[in-house]
């Protein structure tokens, strides 16, 4: 695989894990309107991971829905970040959130600069959607920030928020962020708990008939 | 705090309620009206207020019935009848 389609795949699978996990909330978040707006959010991440699938299934000669479901869970290439299951912990989830879409921005606008005009393009349209995911962990920050357990787990995120940027993107986070640049979490072969929510994930795909159109 | 949602469909139509829901304070209400509003594209404008914002006023006393101040004027109908059969039944 070269190193575009590996490119589109980190961020496919960075973003499908997340709108996967976050939407874990849906049914049980804080408050209504709250559940309502971070599922929404959840189904623009898996938005954003389809239409990068799809780049990347063009050129890995596939579809996008068999790049998401049919691959082994080996297979995938996300961060350690989005893997985590941190419901029923809102303010673990809200620390993710805020580390993530930072983390995400800096990336995002590196790929605006792509010379490839179609990652410049994809990335231009995920950013206008972005900055309106970033309003909404910001407003939680705002809420939220001055906590102990916002504090506990950004300290316990930051190695994994560190792990979602390629090494030279890493010192743009810890500036935004405010924090020491430390030793990474890695994006490794997926653990245990990916492979519990890969098997909820791809469950229903995996089990429909043969030739079955959806 | 509630918070009341205007919504306007097109560009140069008029705002019409859409809606209310609880958010703590403005920039909750804002995020939270663009997801239940404009969501699916049906807004090109929201106007997101707080409720309290809103004065209510609904007494309207008239106890002269100057029904002829009303945007409906006054009913002419029974008088017209009544001058009608007024004007056949008079002699000629």
């Amino acid at each position: 695989m070269n190193a575009r389609a590996q490119l589109l795949l980190e961020l496919a699978d960075d973003e499908l894990i997340l709108g996967w996990r976050n939407s874990e909330w849906t049914g049980i978040a804080p408050f209504l309107e709250e559940d309502v707006a971070f599922s929404s959010i959840a189904q623009n991440e898996i938005g954003h991971a389809r239409a990068l699938y799809e780049l990347a299934a063009a050129e890995l000669g596939t579809d996008a829905d068999a790049l998401a479901f049919d691959r082994s869970p080996e297979g995938y290439r996300c961060a350690p970040l989005v893997q985590l299951r941190l419901v029923p912990d809102w303010a673990r989830t809200i620390a993710r959130h805020v580390l993530y879409e930072t983390a995400d921005a800096i990336r995002i606008e590196r790929l605006k600069e792509h010379d490839d005009a179609e990652l410049a393009g994809i990335a231009a349209k995920i950013e206008r959607e972005e900055v309106y995911h970033r309003l909404h962990a910001e407003m939680w920050l705002d809420r939220l920030g001055a906590e102990q357990r916002y504090a506990d787990a950004v300290e316990e995120l930051w190695p994994y928020a560190l792990g979602v940027l390629s090494p030279e993107l890493r010192p743009a986070l810890a500036e935004r962020v405010g924090r020491e640049e430390i030793e990474a979490v890695e994006r490794a072969a997926p653990g245990v708990e990916f492979a519990e929510l890969w098997n909820e994930m791809t469950m229903v795909r995996r089990s429909a008939p043969a030739g079955a159109q959806w | 705090m509630i918070w009341e949602v205007f919504r306007q469909e097109r560009k140069g139509q008029p705002f019409t309620h859409g809606g209310s829901f609880h958010a703590p304070d403005q920039a909750f209400a804002d995020a939270y009206a663009r997801e239940f509003y404009a969501r699916r594209g049906e807004s090109v404008a929201l106007w997101v207020v707080p409720r309290e914002a809103i004065t209510t006023i609904e007494e309207f006393p008239d106890e002269f019935d100057l029904k002829y101040r009303r945007v409906d004027g006054y009913s002419i109908k029974a008088r017209l009848k009544e001058a009608r059969e007024r004007a056949s039944t008079a002699a000629p």
